[in-house]
């Protein structure tokens, strides 16, 4: 088995500004992962896309409107205080579902999964699909499939692995090639490279050399309002989903708009003047 | 043996211990979980060596290069060719789902034949000598110019040996549908002369004046304009979108400037007017100016006042004078017309006016500005063979110069003005306006040979359908067009075997002259599709089996441009929508929906919104301030005045009251559970109108009505 030494922390920043709604990651994800589609699909919350688009609004009258679009694959949540209980990790019975402490990825083992459907209850996001049918290709469309992603059958819960399966063949060749870094390009997820606005940005939080450090800005210190709250970015424009939770997503997002980032979490009155400001620990600022 | 009290417990506690250590439990609970997920059903696809292949997709008016991985001899992915000219990497969701097209529940599989209103299979050989006695009859009857033609486009080699075709059997009447680049081309024509055509470089411009252009809605080269767009945000490019309804492109924009629906056209011409008013025009330019500059000045001073046309388009006089000054005062101005994709019906006079206001900032053929730049020419078709009958029939006057008036004067006639009809890469009975009609013109013509890859709308009104290989199992050549400011022609080439019995049309054209024989088969001597296409593109022919590509023209085309104003001097009729109900419906055109050849993929499909499409109801995106006791939601009856469907409400605070939007791609009628029968074909709601100075469709919207249902 090929070991790779050091820890990383895969994660990924969106920009909604160039974000263009256009649904490219969703499809390339879908044709990436072997994720199969029905005869209806209208009705979302049984269709599985590990990367949904969902529209946003800031909620105002014509002329004023403004709609913007918000992908959402796995957040690849750290749990509290970054520590590896993710929400789902931590309620499944069949460690189906599992941290990766040398990548932060969360995995999903469908043979391992019997459906039980508690880490879709648990999942704060909706990132988790449950299968109620056996997929079923049109005659001879199963010829494109892949053979990097095992099909799921009907009973298991799937959701995104930030295309694990590519950082596995990364690995390979960079063992292969007698190294043991893995380059920036080597591995990158399929809705990134789709992206044709290049908004996702994908790589290691733990390497400084990396596109997705140098504007997330992970703060290594608890955040001190929240100490469950790890890795906050310090870029203002900068932010996580339902941040407050203490979940720490490894899916930033990012957007100059503030009622875009104000709709990162469900802020009570007043609230978010309190917190749009505070960015990190002040230890290090700047 | 005596069974004691002592023995009995010692058995029963012997059982289980040795149930509990022994491995069968165990072994049991494992293997059931394995077995039970152990279905035949669920595909195990084949590992295998991984390559990858070079391409360009031939989808959309787009032309992205693409690159195919593959697993031994299997196609398992498309993703965007960094390496090539247009796209630079990534790719969009339908060439992405590419390969779904490849194995379509809607493929046709092998030649068909209606026969009493069903197709029944047959050979090539049976139909191709079908199609040819018809054609033979045809010329027997000294009227080849009876046979017609309708393609997509008219740009690269397999239009290109259709119109060959045409010339060898004699007739004139090959037409196109309307697509971004026909209304560029015209547009180019009725400004600077023929031959031309418009290219906007919106890598590098820094003010983009967008008329309902879907920037990032899929106008143009769609991955190429993502890209524009996301650069312009890096460099601090301003973009004005000036559209009836918050689009993606309208909320992205700098600024949003609602408009009533169809006024652009007088918003440019009062544009025009200021900017010549101020003396805010390049005098450099100007030199080249002819056709009356004075006239087209008076003419837009006396009919545009923008105290008029500010009560026209609904936008107050003093942000008409910001925005166009604004405009004329950058540094690299950029007017983009073409609402939506840009295809379809859209307006001459607009075009044309839009268009005007990048002459008089002179920001033309310079980096960040428009591009006036030849039709690339890198096809040299021999001369057809013609004889007697055929140069007979090709001098004779064309019947029509479009898919939309060929249809309209077939529907009109009497008689049979066209015997035979040839379809290629076109879906006229879906995508016209009102497709009921475009049906019935369909059901007056005797013969209609289809060549297409899937049973479409159009496929389903033919006759004979010969089937077309996809993008995928054949070579083409890929012209980039689209108001790209970069001539880059591309190789599409098999990335797979044909999965099923088909033939690329070039190679469909050869065997059909070759079965003609006489002066067709002269006129086609080649012996397939690939020798041909060689000879065809001598000078670049090398480049492109080496690289993919060719660069034809980069960079600011030299050269003096002159504009010409006479058609837009004797001031246009604006046109206005069928009907005199009181709301305007809009088509909407959403990047997820495929509107041309081929629909939609189901993929594509599968990331339509709820808010498009739920079960197989549409919505219709309204102003809740126009619903008036109506429920979002809720169904309701639109009519207008080609027709009437049911759909459900969408309250949308991002659409102009009064003005009421559905998306275009949805209703097919063809047999393919997982992208057809969903919704409603706007088109079917919609009346052309004819404009008279281009003669095309400029139905850019109809009058409606909505009523609880």
């Amino acid at each position: 088995m090929i070991q790779d030494k050091k820890a990383h922390k895969f994660g990924m920043v969106i920009d909604l500004d160039k974000c263009t709604g256009c649904g490219s990651c969703t499809v390339s994800c879908m044709a990436e992962n072997n994720v199969p589609f029905k005869e209806d699909e209208s009705d979302k919350k049984d269709s599985l896309t590990w990367m949904r688009v969902y529209k946003l609004t800031n909620g105002r009258p014509f002329p004023d409107t403004r709609t913007a679009y918000l992908p959402r694959p796995c957040q690849h949540c750290g749990g509290k205080g970054d520590h590896g209980h993710s929400p789902c990790v931590s309620v499944c019975p069949a460690t189906a579902t599992d941290y990766g402490y040398d990548t932060g990825i969360v995995s999903q083992i469908y043979t391992r999964c019997f459906g039980c459907r508690y880490c879709m209850a648990a999942c704060p996001y909706h990132a988790r699909y449950f299968n109620w049918w056996d997929p079923v290709w049109p005659e001879g469309m199963e010829k494109y499939l892949s053979p990097n992603v095992s099909p799921r059958m009907r009973g298991v819960v799937e959701k995104c692995s930030f295309c694990y399966h590519r950082y596995q063949l990364a690995r390979e060749k960079a063992y292969y090639e007698g190294s043991d870094e893995i380059p920036e390009d080597a591995y990158q997820t399929a809705c990134t490279t789709a992206c044709p606005a290049g908004a996702i940005i994908f790589g290691d939080l733990n390497n400084p050399s990396h596109k997705v450090h140098q504007i997330v800005k992970p703060d290594p210190h608890p955040d001190p309002l929240n100490h469950d709250v790890v890795g906050k970015s310090r870029n203002p424009k900068v932010f996580r989903l339902l941040e407050r939770l203490g979940t720490n997503p490894k899916v930033y997002y990012m957007s100059e708009h503030e009622w875009i980032r104000k709709l990162g979490d469900s802020y009570l009155d007043g609230e978010w003047d309190k917190v749009k400001n505070h960015h990190g620990s002040a230890s290090h600022d700047g | 043996m005596k069974v004691d009290r002592r023995s009995f417990l010692g058995l029963g506690l012997g059982a289980v211990a040795g149930i509990a250590i022994s491995p069968v439990g165990a072994k049991l609970t494992d293997d059931s979980s394995i077995w039970t997920q152990n279905w035949p059903w669920t595909p195990v696809p084949p590992d295998g060596k991984i390559s990858h292949d070079q391409s360009v997709c031939t989808l959309c008016p787009g032309t992205c290069g693409i690159s195919v991985r593959k697993i031994d001899s299997r196609p398992v992915k498309i993703e965007g060719e960094d390496t090539y000219p247009v796209n630079n990497g990534g790719a969009c969701l339908h060439g992405i789902a590419g390969l779904q097209y490849l194995y379509d529940p809607c493929r046709v599989k092998t030649p068909l034949k209606k026969n009493n209103g069903r197709f029944e299979p047959i050979s090539w050989q049976e139909a191709l000598t079908l199609v040819a006695g018809r054609l033979g009859k045809i010329r027997e009857n000294q009227g080849p110019d009876t046979l017609a033609c309708i393609t997509d486009t008219d740009l690269g080699s397999v239009p290109g040996l259709f119109s060959h075709f045409m010339t060898a059997f004699g007739s004139p009447n090959h037409v196109t549908m309307q697509t971004l680049e026909s209304w560029l081309v015209q547009t180019a024509q009725t400004l600077h002369g023929s031959g031309r055509t418009l290219g906007f470089d919106l890598d590098n411009a820094d003010f983009i004046l967008s008329f309902g252009a879907g920037i990032i809605e899929g106008w143009g080269s769609p991955v190429a304009c993502f890209k524009a767009n996301s650069g312009r945000r890096q460099r601090g490019a301003k973009l004005y979108q000036i559209e009836p309804r918050l689009s993606n492109t309208a909320a992205k924009a700098d600024r949003w400037i609602p408009i009533q629906p169809g006024t652009e056209a007088d918003l440019a011409m009062a544009m025009c007017g200021i900017l010549l008013q101020e003396n805010l025009f390049d005098p450099e330019f100007a030199a080249g100016f002819r056709g009356g500059l004075n006239r087209f000045n008076a003419m837009v001073q006396q009919k545009y006042p923008v105290d008029q046309v500010a009560a026209v388009t609904g936008i107050s006089a003093a942000d008409i004078k910001k925005t166009a000054i604004a405009f004329a005062k950058a540094k690299m101005p950029v007017a983009v017309p073409g609402k939506g994709r840009g295809d379809g019906a859209q307006s001459l006079k607009e075009f044309a006016a839009i268009h005007t206001l990048n002459c008089l900032t002179g920001n033309i053929n310079k980096k960040g500005g428009t591009f006036v730049k030849p039709v690339p020419g890198y096809l040299s078709f021999p001369d057809p063979v013609q004889d007697a009958v055929a140069r007979k029939g090709a001098g004779k006057e064309k019947l029509a110069g479009s898919a939309r008036e060929l249809v309209t004067t077939i529907h009109q006639s009497d008689t049979p003005v066209v015997d035979t009809l040839f379809v290629y890469n076109a879906n006229p009975c879906y995508s016209l306006n009102d497709p009921v009609k475009t049906r019935a013109a369909f059901d007056k013509i005797p013969f209609v040979v289809n060549f297409t890859s899937f049973m479409d709308e159009t496929a389903m009104a033919s006759d004979v359908i010969l089937p077309i290989s996809t993008f995928l199992e054949r070579f083409e050549d890929v012209p980039s067009r689209a108001g790209l400011v970069r001539s880059v022609v591309g190789l599409a080439r098999p990335v797979v075997d044909p999965v099923f019995d088909t033939r690329s049309p070039g190679d469909a054209l050869i065997l059909l002259a070759k079965t003609l024989g006489g002066t067709m088969a002269d006129s086609f001597d080649w012996p397939d599709y690939k020798t041909c296409l060689k000879s065809l593109v001598p000078g670049i022919w090398k480049e492109l089996s080496k690289n993919g590509h060719a660069v034809i023209a980069q960079g600011p085309p030299a050269g003096r441009v002159e504009t010409n104003f006479a058609f837009l001097a004797n001031n246009p009729p604006t046109m206005q929508p069928k009907g005199d109900a009181n709301l305007t419906l809009v088509p909407i055109d959403n990047m997820r929906v495929a509107t041309a050849v081929p629909a939609s993929s189901p993929f594509a499909v599968k990331t339509v919104s709820d808010r498009v499409i739920k079960k197989k109801d549409m919505f219709v995106e309204i102003n809740p301030k126009t619903a008036n006791g109506l429920k979002d939601g809720g169904f309701v009856t639109v009519t207008t005045p080609a027709g009437s469907a049911r759909v459900r409400l969408d309250f949308n605070e991002g659409i102009m009251p009064g003005v009421i939007g559905m998306v275009k791609g949805l209703g097919h009628g063809f047999d393919n559970k997982y992208v057809a029968d969903k919704g409603v074909n706007v088109h079917e709601l919609i009346s052309p109108v004819i404009e008279p100075g281009s003669g095309l469709d400029a139905a850019f919207a109809v009058k409606a009505s909505i009523a609880k249902a």
